[in-house]
This record gives C-alpha cells, structure tokens and sequence, in this order.
C-alpha cells in the first residue's frame, strides 16, 4: 500500500509538485502496481548477482585528450535564463 | 586527552586527479577558464548525452590506491547518487558505493616522532560538481568543475588528535603528488577534506556519536576545526547534553562550525548502478604495469637516503618532503659528488631564496648542474664558503654560472703561496706588538691575523692557505 | 514510378539511372504529409531545410560524387532522437522549445549515408506508453482506423511508415515501442541487440533497455537502415564493437534447416483469436520453407512485465532529473525569482514539464530505488533479469529464431485503456523480455483482424544475431499475406 504520506515524500524526492486529486490517484495506482509487482518476491534469487546491464561487454574507454565536440556557447545559448556565462537560479542559502 | 574524554576522527578526502580532460567527457580541466567555458553536452546534462570513462582516471586511481597499499577491485562499478541541487547538472552525481576500485590501504604517519598506521578503508573514483556562487538576489551556476575527476580516500576512525588528522592529510597529498596522480594545490581545491568527529569517555570501546565537518580546504584548517570541534562536544557532554548526529561547516573566521543539516531530514540518494557506464573490469596485466611505473614513494625514499648517502635522518626528511625537492637533491649530487654539502646548501640558501620568491623547486633558476658546479668550485678550493655564498645569490638573479659569475668579478680565491706569503710579512711586520703577544701564549690572536690577511686580500685569499703560512710563520 | 509500393533500394536504382530526382522524391513525401498528417498527426516539427537537402543530393549526383546508400531517401525521426537546429521535445512540455545543439549518433549516420531528414514523429512522452495517447501533440492515429490507436511508444513513426509519409522511420524500443506499433500499423520494426546501435543522442527512458531501430516498409529496407545506425560509438561505451555485417546484401530466403522455437509461455491461452491465427499460418508456413518447429520455455515469462516496470521505472526516475529548468527545456515562471525557494522552483517546474504517465512512472521510480526498497525491488528484479537472460540462452542452445505474438490483441480504440494503467502496463508481455535479455526483436505483418486491423509476428533471435532474424523475416514477407499493403488514408 502507497498511502498518501509515502506519495507526498516520494513526490517530494522526485521534486514533483501535484495537485490533491493527483496524490490520491497516484496513490491507489502505485498500490495497485505494486501489489501486482510484488510477485517478483516470490522468485528465488539467492546467490544471483544483479543484472543491471543485458550485454556486460568489455565497456570502452576514452583517452585523455581534452577536446571540443559542441561549443559551450551553443549549449550556453539554449539555457532559460543565465547572468553573463552562468545559469541562473533562484537564491541558495 | 580532553578532560578525560579521547577523540575518533576519520577523514574523508577528496583528491582531484590530474587529468587534461575530464572524468566521462572531453571538455577540458583548466582551472583558469572563463565561466562555463569547459562546457559539455556531458557536462551540462544535455538530453542524449552519455558518460564515457576517462582512461587515465582508472590508471590514476590504480596507482594511488597502490601507493596508499590497497587491494584493487577486479570489477568495480559506478553508481548514481540521487539528489537535487544546481551545481549537479544531472540530478545526479556519478560515484561509486558498494564496488569502489580500492579498498583496504593503509599510510604511516609520524606523529611526535613516532609511527602511527592509518587504514584506509576505501578509495572511490567520483565526478565532483559545478560551481554555484550567490550574486545578488540570484545564485548563479558554473559547470567548469562538473565532471572533474575525483578520488574520494575514506580513512578508518584510527586518528585520535587534530595534529595527527593534519598529518595524515599532509601525508596522502604528499604521496598523491609524489606519484603525479594530484597536483595538490589548495587553493585550487584539488584537495578538499571531510572530518568525522566523535568524542568518547577514555577506556571505553563505543564509539560517540558522529559529527561530520564539510569542505575543510587547508591542512590548518583541518586541525583547528576538529580542534574546535572536540572541545564543543566535550563541553555538550560536560553539560549532560547529547550530541546530535549532522554535517557542519567550518568557519575560518571565526574558527568555529555550525551546523549545516541534521540526520533528520538527511537525504535518501537512491544509489544505484550506472547502466550508461559498464563494470569497470581490472586485470593482473595492468596492476602489475603500473605496479612497475610507479615512483619511489617517500617513505623509501627517505630510507634510502639515509642509507645511500649516509644523510642524518632530519635531513633525509626535509629532502624528501616534496618528490620535486628529493628529484633536486639527486640531480645535484650526482655532479657534484657531495650529497651532505649539497643537502646543507638545499636546507639553507636554497629554501630561503625560493620561500622569498615563493616559487617551486623545480622552477629555480639555480639549476642542479649550476648548485653542483658552485659546491664544486668549493670543494676544489678554488672559493671560499663565504664567497659561494654570493656567489649564489648572483647566480640567483642573474642565471649565470658559478664560474662565469668569479670570472666575471675576479673571485677566484688567492692560493698562490708566494702572494700571501706575501701579504701575510706585511701584516705581520704592521703588528710587531701582536706577534710578541702571540708568541708570548694568546695564541686567540690567530684570528685577527688571519682576519686581516682576508680584509687585505678582498676575503679571496684560501683560508686554509692563510692559516697554513700564518701558524708557520709564527712558530719561528 | 510509384514512390508508395517502392522499397529504398528501388529509389535509389531511379535516382541513380537520374529517372527521378533527389527533390521530387522529397516533394513527394512532403505532399503526403500535407494531405494526410492532420489526420493522424504523426509529423509533429517538420525540417524547414528539407529540400534544400534534397537538392544538395542532386547536385552531389550531378558532380559524380560517391552516393551514401540512402542518398535522397526522405526519413521520419521520433521526437526522442536530438536532431541538430531541428526541435526535439520528446512529446514531453518540458522540453517543448527545446533545439539540440547536435545529432544523436543515429541521425548523423543517415545523414552522412545521405539521408533527407523529413522531420520529427509524434510518440508517447518520453517513451512512455504503448498507445502514442500520452504526448503534448496529442494522439496518433491508427491509419488503418483513425479511431484506434497506432500503439507506441514509436506510434508517430509507424503511422507515417503505414500510410507512407517517408520512406522510412526510426522509432526507440525500451519494452516494445518499436515492434508493437509496428505490428498495429502493418510495418516491419526491428529492436535491435542492446549495444548495437548508439544510444548517443537519444533521450534516455531506460538505459539499460533503450534502443532506437528502423521502422519500415519491407525487410529489405529495415535492413538497410540497420546496417547504417549500427556499430560501435566513441560516445556511447555500452555499443559493441561487434563487426556489422551487411545485413540487406546479406540477405537470404533460404532458411531451411533452421530451428524456430515456439514459447510455450506465450501461447498459453489469453491470445486474442485472431492473433492464434496469424500466429499458426506462420508455423505453418515456415515448416512449409524446411523449418523445424521445436517448443522451448522462458518460465519467468510470467515475470516479464513486473521486472521490466520496476527496472525501467527506476532507472527513468533518475534519468529524468535533468529536466530541472536550469540548463534548457521549460522553466516554471516566478512572480519573483529571487524569492523562490530552490524546492518550489523545482517542484513547479517539473509538475507543470511532465504530464501524468511519466510522473507516475518516475513515482514509481523513486519509491523503487528509495530506502528500505532498493532491495525488495529494484535489485530483485534485477536478479531476477539475470535469471529470465540465461532462460532464453538456454532456449537458444535448442533454437536458431524464436516465434512469437508481439500483443496479445490488434490495435484498441482511443481512450479505451487510459483510466487503467496497470492493463496498460499488461500489453507488453510479449516485448519487454528481448530488452530485457537484450535480444534483437523484428516484427513483420502476418494477419489482419475481423475487424481490419494488421497484426504482426516477432522473431527473437540471439544476441547480435540479428541476420537470422532478418532472413527469416525476409522469407516471410514472401508467404505473409500483408506484405506491401498500405491502409486507405
């Protein structure tokens, strides 16, 4: 059972402003999902390591060369709202 | 001992490894860019974009938890670490948690003159996060740090005093820069430190409860803020009140720290693996290549330079502080054949000048050769001690050799005989008196003999030379 | 000649005997999209420079310069691939005026094999959802009915192949989202090996089950277009650096001799009846073209769709926190900024960005992955992948090809399944296994319901064996009695 106080903390977690309405429905439909995933308790697992990628290849690596790809201006330019070069955001204290 | 109270401290540093690029993308680590100017899709967390390691990070990291005496993990694996903020432009910051590449290392430090090992418990490989700096009524947001390479070192709770937690960090910065992984610079911030205080009746086995010290950037600061930190919660515990389990800030100028979060509304960062990033896989080939290239770490070093150059143990020490200044040492004595002549003139002259100049070792415009060539020119007898001395100040300012500059100035020690002989008949024959009052028994007029004859000779006259003739002329 | 019935390799042989140009072929598709996109609003943000692209291939012809295998062939992109100076949203309105500054790896290599970029294809928001309902541009249409939907998350993309507004798509498929649409529109999709193509410019839903893939009209040209996408990325370390072969000349009818598993899981009843049908004319006539037919079983089939939410949700719930108004794409409006608090800034923005699936799904995510969860869910279900993965290794120890349903029913009307999102999440029992195996998937059309609505086939294969499946596929289309049709739009 997802009851409202663990939507509120997840939402909160997740930085997701919802309305109440929003809150009770995600509530009875996470309850609802997660009973029904809930069978995958029943699986015996023991000794089985994660598997958190389906390929598990020798991964790549780059070398240590600095370089230019996309110029941070264009990435600059996209931005909502910056001061001069940097982004802006409201007050951190 | 604090008013029967001990102290458990751990340190958690973090140490940016020198790389040119950063940990999973290709913008660039300069520290004196403009804002934002190494700037990525990577870095800014753009739609799409995906990390990719940086070779040199795992070789770096290797090297260092072989020289801090780790075990290397085989299979080591990045995690994300949920949380919002601005300077994380993903939400998340890359680490690792469960499967850090080293583990179980250990330092020695010396602490009052005596050895004291520290274990270390892990060494992880991270990416640290941008810049926010508040501006006004706005905070604003610099990525330039976002996805610099970071080797966060978590040591065991074995440290005991605020001097043995600064000695330690000065200790894992000193072997960090003698194996070229850090640059160590401080006010960079390539080495920032986490302190974890606790205090505990003595004798007792359990642990108090731990206070977590933030972003301490110097080796003073270190001290003084565990310093300051024992003594609050000693005197919370005098008070019967209980100490609460949060993270606190330094503050430098009034020395002193406040709290910054409880454990209370601590966060739940929801690690997880990383699927943009693979296992990270280590095999015996590399470990055992770069077990090969790594430098002679200083505690070697200094035995060795006991050992091999016969130096006092003091000495071995200062020379081996810092790799550049031990690489000095080395580059000098071999020309100039005399490692305790070349250790006195690093220890004294040389420090002096490149403390007042504030510049590094490797920087000094005395070269090896040129300090070799001047404690040459001495052992030769060709000048005096006291002449080198200026003799290296000039080569100090001006870059020239040792023999060019007494060329120059006509230094060259008199070791003629016959043109002391010479002056050493006049000065003798100037003071009569002296030299019945010598040969009467205040032999102490030696001094003032020899004393003139370097006055008259512009101090170029051999001193050994000078005695010689005088005690031989005096005796008659 | 006539562009609609006409595979890329056909194009191609006419724009190189020059019997068509370059633009026309363009202008053609442009025309279709003028006529029939309003009606099932599949292009949501066409390329302004479209033609002039077009053109500049004519004169590249014109000079005798070398030609890329798809010169002059007009694409339609999922808005889930960043697509330089041409919008890219992700259906989502947190990312509604967002430009890229660059090309996912996919779209620079069709580029530069000489591909017209049309425009960007409509598709659930953020690649969430399996019906193309959940996106700020509103529903794709289902060609063939414009009351159902074209399944999703790929929908936008299968409806323009359907009713052929370009020669050919590329969708994304995290559980199914290019082989479900492709099977409710009559197109050929292939989801291939994880880490064969780049992920590189793909807006991230589930890392670890993400991967973009053709959506076509024929075989042929799905096979084309994979070997163009394909391979090893500087950019992406988790792409193989496996050899690509060249899957379309590779291409061979002859597959007698090979083994086709039928999942005993799959066709353990539930299956609408028209899809049994579809399903037994394929055996049919694959024993017909010398193949065997053998039973193999993936027990924890059962387990599918609970281990693949609980996986991909979680995995979502952090590769969504980018979307924070600070770097691009919406940013909530303050009266006062400097009076917001950093929490409120946050909250509003991505409660307004994101619409109602995707909250959910990151919920979801979050509650996964967070304290006292992580084990019971997230690490479980990742064990429990670990074990699905050898059970389909061990099926393809007694099996060259799987066969299989890819939904279990055609196409379901517009609305009908939006108030459950649990019965939602239960249609794609069939797909979400090979992401999560990381097997290649292809779906061809096979059947049409009574009520005139394509059903597909999947064929599995092993892990970057994805010529097999192709052949296969390949033979198929020649008995499968839904090749080359086109819906009436």
């Amino acid at each position: 059972m997802v009851d409202l106080k663990t939507i509120r903390k997840i939402a909160k977690l997740s930085m997701i402003e919802m309305s109440e309405n929003e809150e009770a429905d995600f509530s009875s439909q996470l309850s609802k999902a997660i009973e029904y995933f809930n069978q995958v308790s029943e699986v015996d697992t023991k000794n089985v390591d994660p598997m958190t990628t389906p390929t598990e290849i020798v991964p790549h690596y780059r070398e240590d060369v600095p370089a230019q790809v996309v110029s941070p201006e264009e990435i600059l330019a996209i931005a909502p709202e910056r001061t001069g070069n940097l982004y802006t955001v409201p007050p951190v204290v | 001992m604090y008013r029967g109270y001990e102290a458990v401290i751990g340190l958690e540093i973090h140490a940016q490894l020198s790389t040119k690029s950063k940990i999973f993308s290709e913008d660039a680590t300069a520290f004196d860019a403009g804002d934002n100017e190494n700037l990525s899709l990577v870095s800014a967390g753009l739609p799409g974009a995906l990390p990719v390691l940086n070779r040199k990070v795992v070789e770096f990291s290797i090297q260092a938890g072989l020289a801090l005496g780790c075990e290397i993990r085989r299979k080591n694996t990045f995690a994300r670490k949920n949380y919002f903020y601005p300077d994380l432009p993903k939400g998340y910051q890359i680490s690792q948690y469960d499967e850090p590449i080293c583990e179980n290392g250990r330092v020695i430090i010396f602490v009052g003159g005596q050895e004291k090992t520290i274990r270390i418990i892990r060494a992880h490989m991270e990416e640290d996060a941008g810049k926010s700096t508040h501006f006004g009524e706005y905070t604003l947001v610099n990525y330039n740090r976002a996805g610099v390479p970071l080797l966060e070192i978590v040591s065991a709770p074995d440290l005991r005093t605020p001097e043995e937690a600064a000695e330690y960090a000065k200790t894992i910065r000193q072997i960090l820069k003698y194996i070229g992984v850090c640059d160590g610079n401080l006010e960079e911030g390539s080495l920032r430190c986490d302190c974890n205080v606790s205090v505990r009746p003595v004798g007792t086995a359990e642990l108090g409860t731990k206070v977590e010290i933030k972003n301490v950037n110097s080796f003073r600061f270190v001290e003084k803020a565990i310093e300051y930190e024992i003594e609050r919660q000693v005197d919370a515990l005098e008070r019967k009140e209980k100490i609460i389990q949060e993270t606190r800030l330094y503050d430098s100028d009034k020395n002193r720290t406040v709290p910054m979060r409880t454990k209370e509304d601590a966060q739940d960062y929801r690690y997880f693996p990383d699927p943009d990033l693979l296992p990270v896989i280590i095999t015996d080939e590399m470990i055992k290549e770069i077990h090969l290239h790594l430098p002679e770490l200083p505690s070697a070093r200094k035995k060795r330079f006991i050992e091999h150059y016969g130096l006092p143990e003091y000495d071995a020490i200062m020379l081996t502080a810092e790799k550049e200044y031990a690489d000095y040492f080395e580059a000098t004595t071999k020309i100039s054949s005399n490692p305790k002549s070349t250790a006195n003139w690093m220890m004294t002259e040389l420090t002096r000048e490149l403390n007042q100049a504030n510049i590094e070792v490797d920087k000094s415009p005395v070269s090896p050769a040129g300090l070799a060539g001047l404690l040459k020119l001495i052992d030769q007898g060709i000048i005096s001690g006291k002449i080198a001395k200026t003799v290296f100040n000039d080569m100090w300012s001006t870059g020239k050799s040792a023999e060019e500059i007494i060329k120059d100035k006509n230094l060259t020690q008199i070791s003629d005989r016959a043109a002391i002989e010479k002056i050493v008949d006049e000065i003798l024959s100037q003071n009569s008196k002296s030299v019945l009052e010598y040969k009467s028994g205040r032999t102490k007029l030696l001094g003032f003999f020899v004393g003139a004859v370097m006055k008259a000779t512009k101090g170029q006259a051999s001193p050994d030379l000078v005695n010689q003739i005088l005690l031989d002329k005096l005796k008659r | 000649m006539d562009l609609l019935r006409a595979s890329i390799a056909d194009i191609g042989q006419q724009l190189r005997k020059k019997q068509i140009s370059s633009l026309e072929i363009t202008q053609y598709f442009l025309q279709r999209i003028a006529a029939h996109n309003s009606k099932i609003n599949a292009f949501v943000t066409s390329n302004d420079n479209a033609e002039r692209e077009a053109s500049d291939v004519d004169q590249k012809l014109a000079r005798g310069e070398l030609l890329g295998p798809l010169s002059g062939i007009p694409v339609g992109i999922k808005d889930m691939l960043c697509t330089k100076g041409i919008r890219t949203t992700a259906a989502s309105h947190i990312l509604k005026n967002f430009v890229p500054p660059y090309d996912a790896t996919v779209v620079s290599r069709l580029k530069r094999s000489g591909a017209v970029i049309l425009g960007k294809l409509n598709q659930d928001e953020f690649a969430m959802g399996s019906s193309n309902e959940n996106s700020i541009f509103g529903a794709t249409k289902n060609p063939w009915n414009l009351d159902f939907v074209p399944g999703g998350s790929s929908g936008g993309s299968a409806a323009a192949q359907a009713s052929r507004l370009c020669a050919a798509t590329i969708g994304t498929d995290t559980g199914g989202s290019i082989r479900q649409p492709a099977s409710f529109c009559n197109v050929v999709g292939v989801k291939p090996t994880y880490g064969r193509v780049s992920r590189f410019g793909v807006i991230a839903y589930a890392s670890s089950l993400d991967q973009a893939g053709p959506i076509a009209s024929c075989v042929e040209d799905a096979a084309l277009i994979l070997e163009v996408i394909s391979g090893f990325d500087q950019f992406d370390s988790t792409t193989s650096n496996q050899k690509v072969p060249e899957f379309s000349k590779n291409l061979n009818k002859n597959i007698k001799g090979l083994r086709i598993g039928l999942m005993k899981e799959y066709m353990m009843g539930g299956l609408h009846p028209d899809v049994e049908k579809t399903i037994a004319l394929a055996v049919e006539d694959l024993k017909r073209m010398g193949c065997e037919i053998v039973e193999v079983s993936v027990p924890l089939t059962a387990q599918a769709v609970p281990m693949y939410y609980l996986i991909a949700a979680s995995e979502a719930s952090s590769n969504l926190s980018r979307y924070d108004g600070v770097k691009y794409g919406h940013r909530a409006s303050f009266e006062n900024l400097s009076k917001t608090s950093l929490e409120e800034f946050y909250m509003r923005t991505r409660g307004q960005g994101f619409g109602v699936e995707v909250k959910r799904r990151i919920m979801l995510g979050t509650y996964c992955l967070s304290s006292g969860y992580y084990d019971a869910y997230y690490k479980k279900a990742c064990q429990v992948r670990r074990l699905m993965a050898e059970q389909f290794q061990n099926c393809f120890n007694s099996c060259d090809l799987i066969l299989g349903p890819v939904s279990t029913a055609p196409a379901f009307r517009i609305g009908e399944k939006l108030s459950d999102p649990l019965s939602m999440y239960l249609n794609d029992v069939f797909t979400v296994s090979a992401n999560l195996a990381g097997v290649p998937g292809l779906s061809i059309p096979y059947g049409i319901s009574i009520d005139n609505l394509p059903i597909g086939i999947q064929l599995m294969a092993n892990h970057f064996d994805e010529q097999k499946m192709l052949n296969v596929g390949y033979a198929l289309q020649e008995t499968s009695p839904m090749t080359w049709r086109i819906p009436n739009v």
